[in-house]
């Protein structure tokens, strides 16, 4: 399979691999997919309580190159933007941004999805009222 | 004390600089490595014998006079053109028996191992559909026996579909208790494969052979993996029929063989192509004779060379898997390992999931049981049947050790697939939670 220059660059140099404290008030984190299917993505932010702005993104993802380019991709997007500017990532934009072919647009969204399952996480743990289109997949 | 300026790796870094990696003459992206290549070692680096074999040298030699001066038809009766060429069909036909304990007559050529099991199953189903309508195999059979039995299947035919163990071997008394001796549903033909193509495992082939020539069934295996590697007697075995294919063995691709009983019983075979009755009626269409030539020369090098090449690629192997085992957790290899090809081993590199695995060692050929390699998102179905989670699926590398693999290449491909694996369970939330003492079982996951 031919993989576009940008997956194979994070791939190769994946961003905000890491952990936060994830018992930590400003820290939302979202674990999306399952083992069996081949992809899991945790995908953590810490916000800040004053502004809502995201001011830190880091995760961890098993599953393939497109996968791991997709949710490495997220962090670096929802960084510097609010929660409710970080909600309309699509999955879309992802995919045109790597060139992901038709085959791995799951990707994509299981980094959507874990992306609005970090801020979900995060809304709950501080109060804020859910939206309605911030519907979240949380995987616990 | 690197080669990799040489080859083409960008070699002037950690790997990290930000830098986006060069292609190589096929577009195929090479990554950076930070494993030395040692001497003698050139990339890509193949070790997927399972998958296809490179033609021998000698084979090719052996070939060239049939693909230039001599292109006779063998079915020329009545010029030296055509005598000049069956003679070197019939030359072949001995190696090929030769080397399965078979007489000459008992060999039939076709295009390959698909073939070859087509012709055995449709064959005999349809030759001996007024005999019963009950066909038993496997449930890790190669596709060209699995989807020929779905076939046969729609067609009237019953078939039972054995499970294997957890090591990938089928169990005799789940045979014993499949095959029906009596009445319309009388079983007519077993089909066990010899040994597998992704876990190389070996069946039992020997007692299957003896429990259906004491029930009266007839034994075809699919050999495909094991003829030329381990010893193979059809007489000893009390195999029926049996397929060939020429490039696993360091043939060329394009020609197979299959092996039909003559007495002991004697096998007949409805042909499933006609056209001018070549070899016995039971496979018409001119021959290839500079491919059967050429599995013949094959055939008689494997014959001379099969056991210390089998004792080499079994050491090689042993060392591939000490080294990952010593130098990894969370390893574990797939299939029995005692009744196993000499030149396979099948490991699961836990929590790191197999594609990105391969994109981390693509200048290495070698094969994943993982979904993502696959059209249809589905893992490994040999995997599967053994009974382990899909996620060990996912996580699965075939290596395929053949004859021009060198113990150089071995600590090469152990040194990369090591530094990548670490690499990506830096990367793995899995392995970090395990690493925590996290239950993965107890978590609910959301399918997707």
């Amino acid at each position: 399979m031919a993989y576009s220059d940008k997956v194979v660059d994070h791939y190769e140099n994946p961003r905000n691999v890491g952990t936060l404290d994830k018992s930590c008030g400003s820290v939302g984190t979202g674990l999306v997919g399952a083992p069996e299917c081949g992809d899991v993505m945790r995908l953590q932010i810490r916000v800040n309580p004053q502004t809502q702005v995201i001011e830190d993104a880091k995760f961890k993802t098993f599953g393939c190159g497109s996968a791991i380019a997709s949710s490495s991709l997220a962090t670096e997007w929802v960084k510097g933007r609010t929660v409710t500017e970080a909600l309309t990532i699509s999955n879309t934009d992802i995919v045109k941004e790597l060139a992901l072919p038709p085959v791995k647009i799951h990707c994509s969204v299981l980094a959507e999805d874990a992306i609005r399952a970090a801020i979900g996480d995060w809304k709950k743990k501080n109060g804020v009222a859910e939206e309605a289109h911030a519907e979240v997949a949380v995987a616990s | 004390m690197s080669l990799q300026n040489a080859i083409g790796h960008n070699g002037n870094g950690n790997g990290h600089n930000g830098a986006v990696p060069g292609t190589n003459s096929t577009g195929v992206v090479i990554t950076h490595s930070t494993t030395p290549l040692p001497a003698g070692v050139h990339l890509p680096l193949y070790m997927d014998n399972h998958a296809t074999t490179p033609l021998d040298p000698r084979v090719l030699e052996a070939m060239m006079p049939y693909l230039t001066g001599k292109f006779g038809n063998a079915a020329s009766r009545n010029h030296q053109f055509g005598w000049e060429a069956e003679k070197a069909v019939e030359i072949a036909r001995e190696q090929i028996a030769r080397l399965i304990g078979a007489s000459a007559k008992e060999i039939i050529f076709t295009s390959g191992a698909t073939e070859s099991d087509n012709l055995a199953l449709k064959g005999i189903a349809e030759m001996y559909r007024e005999r019963g309508n009950h066909i038993i195999t496997q449930a890790t059979e190669h596709k060209a026996i699995l989807d020929t039995c779905k076939k046969l299947e729609k067609q009237g035919f019953r078939v039972t579909y054995l499970p294997v163990l957890a090591d990938g071997l089928i169990d005799l008394d789940d045979l014993r208790r499949a095959i029906v001796t009596e009445g319309p549903e009388k079983t007519i033909l077993v089909s066990i494969m010899f040994a597998n193509n992704e876990i190389g495992v070996i069946q039992p082939i020997a007692e299957i052979g003896k429990l259906c020539h004491e029930k009266g069934v007839f034994f075809h295996t699919d050999a495909v993996q094991a003829v030329g590697k381990v010893p193979v007697d059809v007489q000893a075995m009390n195999i029926d029929v049996l397929s060939i294919s020429a490039h696993k063995l360091y043939g060329p691709k394009g020609v197979g063989a299959l092996y039909v009983r003559r007495r002991n019983p004697r096998v007949q075979i409805t042909e499933q192509i006609n056209g001018g009755g070549h070899e016995r009626g039971m496979r018409s269409g001119t021959l290839n004779v500079p491919g059967i030539v050429g599995l013949g020369a094959a055939c008689e090098i494997c014959m001379s060379e099969m056991a210390a090449e089998a004792q080499r690629e079994t050491e090689l192997r042993d060392n591939l898997r000490a080294k990952l085992e010593a130098a990894l957790d969370y390893v574990q290899v797939n299939g029995n390992m005692e009744h196993h090809l000499p030149g396979n081993l099948n490991m699961s590199f836990v929590y790191v999931e197999g594609e990105s695995l391969l994109m981390g060692i693509n200048d290495i050929a070698v094969s994943s049981g993982s979904a993502c390699t696959s059209a249809t998102l589905e893992p490994s179905y040999v995997l599967k049947a053994l009974g382990l989670g899909d996620e060990i699926a996912h996580s699965s590398i075939r290596f395929g050790l053949g004859r021009f693999n060198t113990k150089a290449e071995v600590d090469y491909v152990a040194d990369k697939i090591i530094e990548v694996v670490r690499k990506l369970r830096e990367l793995s939330p899995l392995y970090e939670m395990v690493q925590e003492g996290i239950d993965l079982t107890k978590i609910e996951w959301a399918a997707h």
